[in-house]
């Protein structure tokens, strides 16, 4: 199928990173669109017909978030940028930011003049510093040319920008514990209601937006909204950044228009060139760390046997029963050798470390889930154990105020329901547990 | 959770900021509006950090002062977050990422190599005081697994080699800190 690259086009010019050369490529041609002849309502309205969807996990719709956003007389608004990328699996922010800065922050320009933010910040995981600084080397340039700061291209519409380090926490990911961080508190998320759209940063209106939605912002500007839907498949509109990883010949950041088939995502040659090692395909995770896994027979095909495509509808085919999630877009592939146990108590423990400990179900459901998949994956565990992970599971799923919980919960249920004999293997076979791998899962004996 | 939350003292060594970081410090502040400075609170912390090697409760204090706010509300935000270590440790901190993606390429060698190479366990310092082993959570870049970072640093596809490498490289001043 075509492939049309609408963010990382340009992304492997020589000094694409610099405003000149990004500016003679096109660049900030969205802000002079937006600007000289388009209202902030006409441009929500050209975000809404692109379809585009949040690329941060949750695939909210972009256009009807900002839709939210109250618009009280004498109180300031903002737009955050989350560019807290945590997620395991997922890096392609990362790239996006470092290979082509100027890319997100005019989008950020686009976008905040479409907001009526006066102020817009990039709050950005601590452990990016080095990015930190690219973003606001790259920033001096755009006040400089005059595209940030006061009265932009002459047009009466001041925007002040800035770049907030968080200090690695995952749970900073989500959008009201950013916006505590932001404020400099620890990252607790807030309960909702209210939403950021109405009480967001210091109790003001407040939208927050992942890095590769408002990179999308300036093709959907300069092509129009109903250009970007016709790229794409169905409600999956656009192009996907999709960061792959794993036992992967060529791991990396990839985009792919929606649509692509998942096969020629891992074996084809544009791509992932297969699994690593000439090893055979076990298991995948589409959608970073949090989406449930899918046994090697439910990546390529559906359950009901037609051909699985990177999209929102496509990789959630199924339910949780025989689906996934295309979620961040953290593709992680499990090659014949690895241990589902292993790896469900591996992510456990990420969820168990990064809980910020407010709601109980959470704070302590991820611990002993952790202890209980610990003691299974070393060969001290008990059948029952199985069944008492579905149990905490329950209590946790839904009983929390932000959604890590659910995050951590899934993983676990998809990989009992998937991979219930492997579980069952390391309880009757505890030697042989501890020395070997179980190798690929076998095929359900259904029609 | 993170697990180190004691804080503690360290009088003796503690001799103030230099005047390039109060500077970053008065400047960092203007990215807020008037009254909400405490916003910068954790890019200070680091800046601190940088400065200081660990966050005793004397570099928290001073913080605390230049915002304006209780010392409790620079504690609770240092002990929250897990880039900030609240003890002492050595000159180069090795945080090696131990999350799925890595750990399926390996990084659970890794950092057992390191373990015996500097003879050290996961939290410790060597006795030179030159190197700390941590291990994190994922660091946003499994596409090069196994990953370390080291003071702000990524170090990527790690082979035993490239580790070798790496604390000669640090040993030596090739790499500065």
């Amino acid at each position: 199928m075509k492939n049309r690259k609408l963010l990382l086009e340009n992304v492997h010019i020589p000094g694409i990173e610099t405003f000149d050369v990004y500016r003679k490529n096109g660049g900030y041609r969205s802000v002079e669109k937006a600007l000289n002849g388009m209202t902030p309502d006409e441009v929500v309205e050209e975000v809404k017909k692109s379809g585009l969807r949040g690329r941060g996990g949750a695939g909210f719709p972009t256009g009807m978030k900002w839709s939210f956003l109250a618009k009280p007389e004498g109180i300031p608004r903002y737009l955050v940028c989350n560019a807290d990328e945590s997620e395991p699996g997922t890096f392609k922010d990362r790239y996006l930011m470092e290979k082509i800065p100027h890319l997100l922050i005019e989008g950020m320009i686009t976008s905040s003049y479409a907001l009526g933010a006066n102020t817009s910040y990039i709050y950005i995981r601590g452990e990016f510093m080095y990015i930190l600084h690219i973003l606001e080397k790259a920033i001096a340039e755009a006040y400089n040319k005059g595209f940030l700061g006061k009265n932009i291209l002459g047009k009466g519409y001041d925007l002040d920008l800035f770049v907030v380090p968080g200090g690695g926490a995952y749970i900073c990911g989500e959008e009201t514990a950013l916006l505590e961080s932001l404020e400099g508190k620890r990252g607790n998320p807030r309960i909702k209601p209210p939403f950021p759209a109405v009480k967001g940063l210091w109790g003001c209106p407040t939208v927050v937006n992942n890095v590769e939605s408002l990179a999308a912002v300036v093709p959907i500007i300069n092509e129009g909204g109903d250009a970007y839907a016709n790229v794409g498949i169905g409600r999956s509109t656009g192009t996907k950044l999709i960061s792959a990883c794993g036992n992967l010949v060529k791991p990396g950041v990839y985009e792919i228009e929606m649509g692509l088939s998942v096969e020629e995502f891992i074996y084809g040659d544009d791509y992932c060139q297969g699994i690593a090692n000439n090893k055979k395909l076990k298991a995948c995770v589409p959608g970073g760390s949090s989406v449930p896994i899918l046994p090697h027979y439910l990546v390529t095909k559906t359950a009901s046997g037609e051909d699985r495509l990177m999209s929102y509808e496509s990789l959630a085919e199924g339910g949780f029963v025989s689906g996934s999630m295309l979620g961040s877009g953290g593709f992680i592939v499990f090659d014949e050798d690895q241990c589902i146990v292993r790896n469900t108590w591996n992510f456990t423990r990420f969820y168990a470390h990064e809980s910020c400990g407010q709601c109980s179900p959470c704070r302590e459901g991820t611990g002993w889930m952790e202890k209980v998949l610990h003691r299974l994956e070393n060969g001290h565990g008990n059948i029952r154990d199985i069944d008492l992970l579905a149990e905490i599971n329950k209590k946790i799923e839904g009983n929390t105020i932000c959604p890590l919980g659910d995050a951590a919960a899934w993983p676990v249920a998809a990989a009992i329901r998937h991979f219930r004999d492997e579980f069952e293997w390391h309880v009757t076979n505890k030697d042989e547990a501890i020395t070997r791998n179980y190798g690929l899962s076998k095929e359900p004996l259904i029609a | 959770m993170k697990t180190e939350t004691t804080i503690y003292q360290n009088t003796a060594e503690f001799k103030g900021f230099s005047k390039e970081t109060l500077a970053k410090f008065d400047e960092i502040k203007n990215h807020f509006p008037a009254g909400k400075e405490k916003s910068a609170i954790i890019r200070m912390l680091h800046l601190a950090q940088s400065e200081i090697g660990w966050l005793s409760t004397e570099g928290m204090d001073e913080v605390a002062k230049m915002l304006n706010i209780q010392t409790i509300e620079v504690y609770e935000v240092a002990t929250f977050y897990t880039m900030f270590h609240v003890n002492p440790v050595g000159k180069y901190v090795f945080e090696v990422c131990r999350t799925g993606p890595c750990m399926l390429v390996g990084s659970d060698k890794i950092i057992d190599y390191i373990q015996e190479k500097l003879n050290i366990k996961v939290g410790g310092t060597t006795a030179d005081g030159a190197f700390t082993l941590k291990t994190v959570e994922c660091l946003g870049a499994c596409g090069y697994a196994p990953v370390l970072q080291c003071n702000y640093k990524f170090h990527e596809n790690l082979t035993k080699e490239k580790v070798d490498e790496l604390i000669d490289a640090y040993r030596s001043g090739i790499i500065e800190n």
